[in-house]
C-alpha cells in the first residue's frame, strides 16, 4: 500500500499513458516530479499537472534522456531535493517502430534495444537504490505484452520488452520482503502517439482507462497488470499456442 | 477515409495525431479537432491526404483563478475543461451544443450557443491565440497584436493557419446545476414571441419547433430557457447527468421517412404538456442533450445527414422565419430536429457566423439526388432574406451563393492571402467555396 497522498517521480510523463498516468495522479494530490527528454515539453506538462493539481505544489522538472546514462542521477537527485524523499518511481518512457522499420535501420534497432532494456534497467536501478534507502517505496514500470511472446511483428521490441519484465519480475521477488514494490505494466495495444498510423487491432485501448487501471495496480501493490484487461486473457491463449501455430500465425 | 460529423461527404484521406501539434503542423495543411464540424470543413482537400489531429494536443498552460483566464493547447476538449474547471466555479463562457469540440475548434467556428443574445460568440472571450501561418512562422495575435489575423483566424475556420494555443477568459458560475424552465409554444408567431420575451429575461434561450406541423401550427414547438442555479436552490443531492444511451448500428435508410419524423415531433412537442416546467438539472441537460446519445447520427443511417443551418436577419421580418420553414416543408425537408435561436449582435471574426436575427438549424437526410437542390433552394430564400449559413453545418453550399451571403468574404481573403502567400493552409470545404 502506498501513503496518500504520494511524492512521485515520472519518467514519460509528457506523452500517451504517462501523461494520462500523471494528471490522475495530480487531480488526486499526489506530488509529482517529471523526468523527459525536452525541458520545454517537460515545462508545458508541469503546468498541465498544476493546473489540474487539487493542491498547491510545484511540479518540478528536470532532464533525464534514456539514451544518456549520465542524466539519471543528477535527474533523481534534483527529483528528491523538491520532493523531500520518492514514494514511488514510474517509468513510462520508451521507444517504439515497427520491425520492418528496425530490420532496415540497424542502427536504430540497436538503439530501442539499448533504450528499451539496458539503459532503462540501469534507470530502475538506480531509483531501486534509492527507494530501498528510505525503507521501500513502488517502482512502476511500462513494459508490453510484446515481451509475452516471441512474435513475427514485434521481434525485436519483443525481445527488449520481454527482458525488462524479466527484469522486474526478478526484482520483485527480491526485494518485496524489504519494502520495494515492483509493478511491471504490460500494455496492449493503445491508442496514443507512439501507436499513430498502425493499424488499430480489437481491444485497442484508451490512455485514461489504463491509467486507471495501473493506478489501482500501485495502490493496491500488485506486481503485474495488463491493460486493457481483455489482453491478460489475449496472451494467456498467446503462450499456450505451440511453436508451429506461433509460426504460422502473422502476429 | 475521413468525414465530417454528417458523415458525408467522405473523402480518402487520414488524420496524423501528435501531442507536438506546433512540429505536427509544420507541414500539414489543416487541423482537425474532434470531427464534429458536420460537412466538409475539417476534411483535406483534394490534392491533399493528411490533416494534422490536435486532439493530444490538450494541455492546459496556465489558469489564473484570479482573473478566471485559461490558455491552454487547441485540442482541449470542452468536456475535459468543464470537467476541471466546472466543480472549481468556473466554466465557458460560451457553449455550443455538443461538449466534444476542441478549444481551437471552437475559436475556428467562432461558436456561439443559447446565451449568444447575452455573451456574443466565444471570439469575444478570446484575448489572444498563438497561431502557425501558412508560411510556417509561429505567430501570437490578440485585438492589440496583428489584429487582422485576430479577427481572420475567429471563425476563420482554420483557413488561416493552425491553431496552437488559445488564450480566453472563463466565467464565474454560482453553481453547478442550471434552472431550466420550458414552455409550449403553439405556432411561429408564438414561437418567436416567446423566444424574445425569454431572451429579455434570461442568460440562456433556445427553441425547438417541429417543422413538420403546418397550417396553423406550423413552427409549434418548446421554449427552453435557463440560467445558473444559485447554490440555495440546489438540492442536496443534484440531479445526475442524462444517462449515456448509444444507437448502435446505423438505422436503415427507410425509417427515418417523413412520417416517423413527424410522429416522433409530435411525441416530442406533447411529451412537453406534461413536464413540471421548471427544474434544476445537471448543465449536460440542459446544454448538451445529443451528448447523451452516442453516435447519434447513425439514425440517418450509413447514406448520412447533412445540417443546414442560416441566420435570418431582424431587417427581413418574422414573416422570413415563416417562409422559410414553408420553402423547407414543401420541398419535403423532413428534419428531424430543427432548433431557432435569436442571435446578439455580430461578433469580431471576419467571417463569425451569428448576427442580430433568428437562426434556424435544421438536420437533412441525403436523398439521392434532391439534398442539393434542396440546399441551394433554402440558399435562395436565404439570400433573398439577407442571411447567411454556417460554414461549421456546411457541405453542399455553392461558391456563389456563399458570395452573394458574404460581403464580408474579400477582406477575409485579403487577409488570408497575406499570411499564406503560397496558399499552403487549405480545406475541402475552402476549396469547394473559394477556390483554394
Amino acid at each position: 500500500m502506498v501513503k496518500r497522498p504520494a511524492n512521485v517521480v515520472v519518467l514519460g510523463a509528457t506523452k500517451g499513458m504517462g501523461r494520462a498516468l500523471a494528471r490522475r495522479m495530480a487531480e488526486r494530490g499526489d506530488r509529482l516530479f517529471l523526468l523527459g527528454r525536452e525541458l520545454d515539453e517537460l515545462r508545458r506538462s508541469a503546468s498541465d499537472l498544476q493546473s489540474r493539481s487539487t493542491v498547491h505544489h510545484d511540479v518540478g522538472v528536470a532532464v533525464c534522456d534514456l539514451e544518456r546514462l549520465e542524466t539519471f542521477d543528477a535527474a533523481l537527485d534534483q527529483a528528491e531535493a523538491a520532493l523531500g524523499s520518492l514514494d514511488v518511481v514510474v517509468v513510462t518512457a520508451g521507444q517504439f517502430a515497427t520491425q520492418d522499420r528496425l530490420e532496415q535501420d540497424p542502427e536504430l534497432a540497436h538503439r530501442l534495444l539499448t533504450v528499451n532494456f539496458a539503459n532503462t534497467v540501469t534507470f530502475c536501478e538506480r531509483a531501486r537504490r534509492r527507494l530501498l534507502a528510505r525503507g521501500g517505496g513502488t517502482l512502476c514500470v511500462f513494459s508490453s505484452v510484446a515481451g509475452e511472446r516471441g512474435r513475427k511483428r514485434v521481434v525485436l521490441y519483443g525481445a527488449a520488452k520481454a527482458g525488462l519484465s524479466g527484469y522486474l519480475e526478478g526484482l520483485d521477488h527480491r526485494y518485496r520482503a524489504e519494502g520495494l514494490v515492483t509493478v511491471c505494466v504490460k500494455p496492449g495495444f493503445v491508442t496514443t502517439s507512439m501507436t499513430e498510423g498502425l493499424p488499430r487491432p480489437p481491444f485497442a485501448g484508451h490512455p485514461d482507462a489504463v491509467a486507471k487501471r495501473v493506478l489501482a495496480a500501485i495502490d493496491r501493490g500488485k506486481s503485474v497488470v495488463y491493460a486493457p484487461p481483455m489482453w491478460a486473457l489475449v496472451m494467456f491463449i498467446i503462450r499456450l499456442l505451440p511453436r508451429f501455430v506461433m509460426r504460422r500465425l502473422d502476429f | 477515409m475521413l468525414s465530417g460529423w454528417g458523415r458525408v461527404p467522405v473523402v480518402q484521406g487520414a488524420e496524423l495525431r501528435s501531442e507536438d501539434l506546433a512540429r505536427l503542423t509544420e507541414d500539414l495543411p489543416l487541423t482537425r479537432g474532434l470531427g464534429r464540424a458536420y460537412g466538409d470543413a475539417a476534411l483535406p482537400a483534394p490534392s491533399d491526404r493528411l490533416v494534422a489531429g490536435t486532439t493530444l494536443a490538450d494541455r492546459i498552460l496556465s489558469f489564473d483563478p484570479e482573473t478566471a483566464v485559461l490558455t491552454a493547447e487547441a485540442g482541449l476538449s470542452l468536456d475535459e475543461l468543464c470537467r476541471v474547471f466546472l466543480p472549481r466555479g468556473f466554466f465557458t463562457p460560451v457553449s455550443p451544443g455538443t461538449r466534444f469540440v476542441t478549444l481551437g475548434g471552437m475559436v475556428a467556428c467562432d461558436v456561439h450557443g443559447k446565451n449568444h443574445h447575452r455573451e456574443g460568440t466565444l471570439g469575444s472571450h478570446v484575448l489572444s491565440l498563438t497561431i502557425r501561418t501558412g508560411t510556417g512562422d509561429v505567430v501570437r495575435c490578440s485585438a492589440k497584436e496583428h489584429d487582422d489575423l485576430f479577427r481572420a483566424t475567429i471563425g476563420g475556420m482554420g483557413l488561416t493557419g493552425a491553431i496552437l494555443d488559445v488564450t480566453l477568459r472563463l466565467v464565474r458560475v454560482p453553481s453547478t446545476s442550471i434552472l431550466e424552465e420550458c414552455e409550449r409554444v403553439h405556432d411561429i408567431d408564438q414561437s418567436l414571441d416567446a423566444l424574445k420575451s425569454a431572451s429579455a429575461r434570461w442568460p440562456m434561450t433556445a427553441g425547438w419547433i417541429d417543422c413538420l406541423a403546418s397550417g396553423r401550427h406550423l413552427g409549434r414547438g418548446v421554449v427552453f430557457r435557463g440560467r445558473w442555479a444559485e447554490p440555495h436552490e440546489v438540492p442536496p443531492s443534484p440531479r445526475s447527468q442524462p444517462r449515456n444511451l448509444t444507437v448502435p448500428f446505423d438505422i436503415p435508410g427507410w425509417v427515418l421517412t417523413e412520417p416517423a419524423v413527424r410522429v416522433f415531433n409530435a411525441l416530442i412537442y406533447w411529451r412537453y404538456r406534461a413536464r413540471h416546467p421548471s427544474a434544476i438539472v445537471h448543465p449536460n441537460t440542459f446544454l448538451y442533450p445529443l451528448d447523451a446519445v452516442a453516435h447519434w447520427t447513425r439514425l440517418y443511417g450509413s447514406r448520412g445527414f447533412t445540417q443546414y443551418q442560416c441566420v435570418l436577419p431582424d431587417s427581413s421580418g418574422r414573416e422570413a422565419v415563416a417562409r422559410f420553414l414553408t420553402v423547407l416543408t414543401r420541398r419535403g425537408g423532413a428534419s428531424f430536429l430543427t432548433v431557432i435561436k435569436d442571435c446578439g449582435a455580430e461578433g469580431i471574426g471576419l467571417l463569425s457566423f451569428p448576427r442580430p436575427g433568428i437562426s434556424i438549424a435544421v438536420d437533412l437526410p441525403m436523398r439521392r439526388h434532391n439534398t442539393q437542390s434542396l440546399v441551394d433552394a433554402l440558399n435562395e430564400v436565404v439570400i433573398a432574406e439577407g442571411g447567411r449559413v454556417y460554414l461549421a453545418k456546411d457541405a453542399l453550399t455553392r461558391p456563389e451563393h456563399f458570395r452573394a451571403m458574404e460581403p464580408r468574404l474579400d477582406a477575409f481573403l485579403a487577409v488570408r492571402r497575406k499570411w499564406d502567400p503560397e496558399r499552403r493552409i487549405r480545406s475541402a470545404q475552402s476549396v469547394r467555396l473559394f477556390g483554394w
